[in-house]
């Protein structure tokens, strides 16, 4: 009894706490059905000091909001057991949840924190598997978010990509016909935004380096498009890309040594391959089209790219080192910006047909096409780093804002800006992860 | 043809604030802003009523040489016969006047994806140079640019703001 009054203490403590403001808020607009029913319970707390987050909170938002998972309500738990000896089996079943998480945040030594958790199957009574997290006050955040991986993980068969970012370009007008343009990266879920660019003039298609450490994106700042390759981390930057005429499209190679991009500086938007180490630009088309919006596969063997050879936009794939395209988009009017899942099966892309523009899904195997949205003017299709969720940029009314998609079209979430647009999300590779012991 | 009218009167003011025709206007990203700013009203009254004109041929509101905006079909960069008179009246004014230059700035719809956008628009922006050249611009007079669908000057999701953002401005960076 002074345990459950201890935690609702703490709990009642954690709400009162000020805390980051999300500047977007996530939220789910279709798909629960199906879901997988849980018991996430509050985590206790032990120790001297109160840990900033609020642990088992963020492990129920990210599973919710998944789609996959359906958390029992917090007012339904009949008991609040915080490790697996104080858990009854039966207590569970009789709620209908198919699984529990139970846990605590221990305060030690420094500032320092250890976080446990353990999932259980509540039907077989068996523990499915567990881990002590150390984190400091600053990593609890990534904790929870590694904690949502591995149930995830162990319980779709997918990894989980909690433990991840998005970057993304804000528009707000300062004053008539006059934007800021920002690029903000966030977590996953929306906390934590950081700005690490601001302009008057447009930015768009950051692109995040494979081991998420850096973004390449196009500014206008110098009024016209180049392309600058920042660390995310240290704000340092360099310009990379200024030739005569259009620098555009960066895409990472995926060992990371590499960025094909889009130039026209010998007549007309043709993809070119960039050396980041020699600087040594290598050209892989030769086409009077346009040329533009180059992705890697994800085993570095092929380029998929947007080409308006045979009369419209349409994708086109071609070996890596340059040579013979063919295209592999056949429906609709306008393909674009084709992206590879990280499984390399499937291609999303910007599908224009009947005058609408949606997000669809093309089977690399059955070359079967699924449109997954179902708005009129959806771009910038972006992969989560385990397959599962499409971020794209929508509109909402007259705002901008941001959307994904699962892979199976069911889960649908809208992200949104209290003020101004969003657009061009990119989503991040896996996030650096903390030490797990057993 | 209303917007025609309102850059041409925001134009002017400008012109006759530098006086003279030799004099380098700014630079053309800036112009966009401004020339922006002013489409929101306070600079009409600087046109004048009473039809008394003080500029050069580039600032008389009656000379073709007042359109500066070529519009196109969507996903299309080829210059419709009614513009080809505007074109050809720039270079024109181009050939005469060696020392002027232009940039020529390519925009594009919002449909579709961002970079394919920004390579449309830098097609326009050379399809408009083609023409200029052929007439007897030289190729050192004529800078281009494209925005892509970034720097829209109608903010409706439909045809009609389209039909506007499918442009070519050109930008008198040199007169």
């Amino acid at each position: 009894m002074k345990r459950i009054l201890h935690t609702l203490l703490a709990a009642a403590l954690l709400a009162l706490l000020p805390r980051a403001q999300a500047a977007l808020t996530i939220e789910i607009t279709g798909g629960a059905e199906g879901a997988l029913p849980i018991a996430i319970v509050p985590f206790g707390v032990e120790g001297q000091g109160l840990p900033p987050e609020n642990v088992s909170a963020i492990v129920t938002n990210n599973l919710k909001r998944s789609g996959r998972f359906a958390p029992l309500p917090e007012k339904d738990l009949l008991a609040r057991p915080h490790q697996g000896s104080e858990v009854n089996f039966r207590d569970w079943r009789a709620l209908g949840s198919d699984y529990l998480v139970v846990g605590k945040v221990r305060a030690t030594a420094g500032g320092q924190y250890n976080v446990q958790f353990e999932l259980f199957d509540v039907f077989r009574g068996a523990r499915i598997t567990g881990y002590s997290i150390p984190a400091g006050a600053q990593e609890l955040r990534r904790a929870a978010h590694q904690i949502s991986d591995i149930i995830y993980e162990k319980l779709t068969g997918q990894p989980g990509a909690f433990n991840t970012r998005i970057a993304y370009v804000t528009v707000s007008n300062v004053a008539p016909k006059q934007q800021s343009y920002a690029l903000q990266v966030a977590d996953a879920d929306g906390y934590n935004p950081q700005t690490i660019l601001t302009s008057k003039q447009p930015l768009l298609s950051p692109a995040w380096s494979p081991d998420g450490t850096r973004l390449a994106y196009l500014s206008f700042e110098n009024k016209r498009a180049q392309i600058y390759i920042q660390e995310v981390a240290s704000g340092k930057r360099e310009l990379l890309a200024s030739f005569p005429g259009l620098n555009g499209a960066p895409a990472w190679s995926p060992d990371g040594t590499r960025l094909a991009l889009t130039l026209s500086k010998d007549g007309n938007p043709e993809i070119y391959v960039m050396n980041l180490a020699s600087k040594i630009l290598e050209r892989l088309t030769s086409n009077p089209a346009i040329d533009t919006e180059a992705a890697w596969s994800p085993d570095g063997q092929r380029i998929v790219f947007t080409s308006d050879r045979g009369g419209k936009p349409q994708l086109y794939v071609m070996p890596a080192g340059g040579g013979n395209a063919q295209r592999i988009t056949f429906e609709g009017d306008y393909n674009a910006r084709g992206r590879y899942s990280p499984d390399g099966k499937l291609l999303a892309m910007v599908h224009g047909a009947r005058g609408q523009y949606r997000i669809a899904l093309l089977d690399l195997e059955t070359r079967a096409l699924r449109v997954l949205t179902d708005r009129t003017l959806d771009e910038s299709p972006s992969f989560a780093p385990n397959g599962a969720m499409i971020i794209y940029a929508t509109h909402d009314g007259k705002k901008g804002v941001l959307a994904a998609v699962s892979v199976d079209g069911r889960v649908q979430q809208r992200l949104l800006l209290q003020e101004g647009d969003v657009r061009e999300a990119a989503w991040s590779p896996f996030g650096r992860r903390l030490i797990l012991q057993q | 043809m209303k917007r025609i009218n309102q850059l041409l009167l925001i134009v002017l003011p400008a012109a006759l604030l530098f006086g003279c025709p030799a004099k380098p206007v700014k630079q053309e990203g800036v112009a966009v802003e401004e020339r922006g700013a002013g489409l929101e009203g306070g600079v009409t009254q600087g046109a004048g009523g009473d039809g008394t004109f003080a500029g050069t041929e580039l600032d008389d509101p009656s000379s073709p040489l007042a359109k500066r905006l070529i519009y196109f079909e969507f996903d299309s960069s080829e210059v419709r016969s009614e513009f080809r008179f505007t074109v050809s009246a720039h270079a024109r004014y181009l050939s005469q006047n060696p020392e002027a230059a232009v940039t020529l700035e390519g925009h594009a719809d919002e449909r579709g994806s961002r970079e394919y956008n920004l390579a449309l628009g830098e097609r326009r922006a050379n399809a408009v140079r083609s023409l200029l050249l052929a007439e007897g611009a030289a190729s050192a007079q004529i800078q281009t640019v494209s925005y892509g669908e970034e720097k829209p000057v109608a903010d409706g999701h439909d045809e009609t703001a389209w039909s506007q953002n499918r442009r070519v401005e050109i930008v008198y960076t040199r007169r």
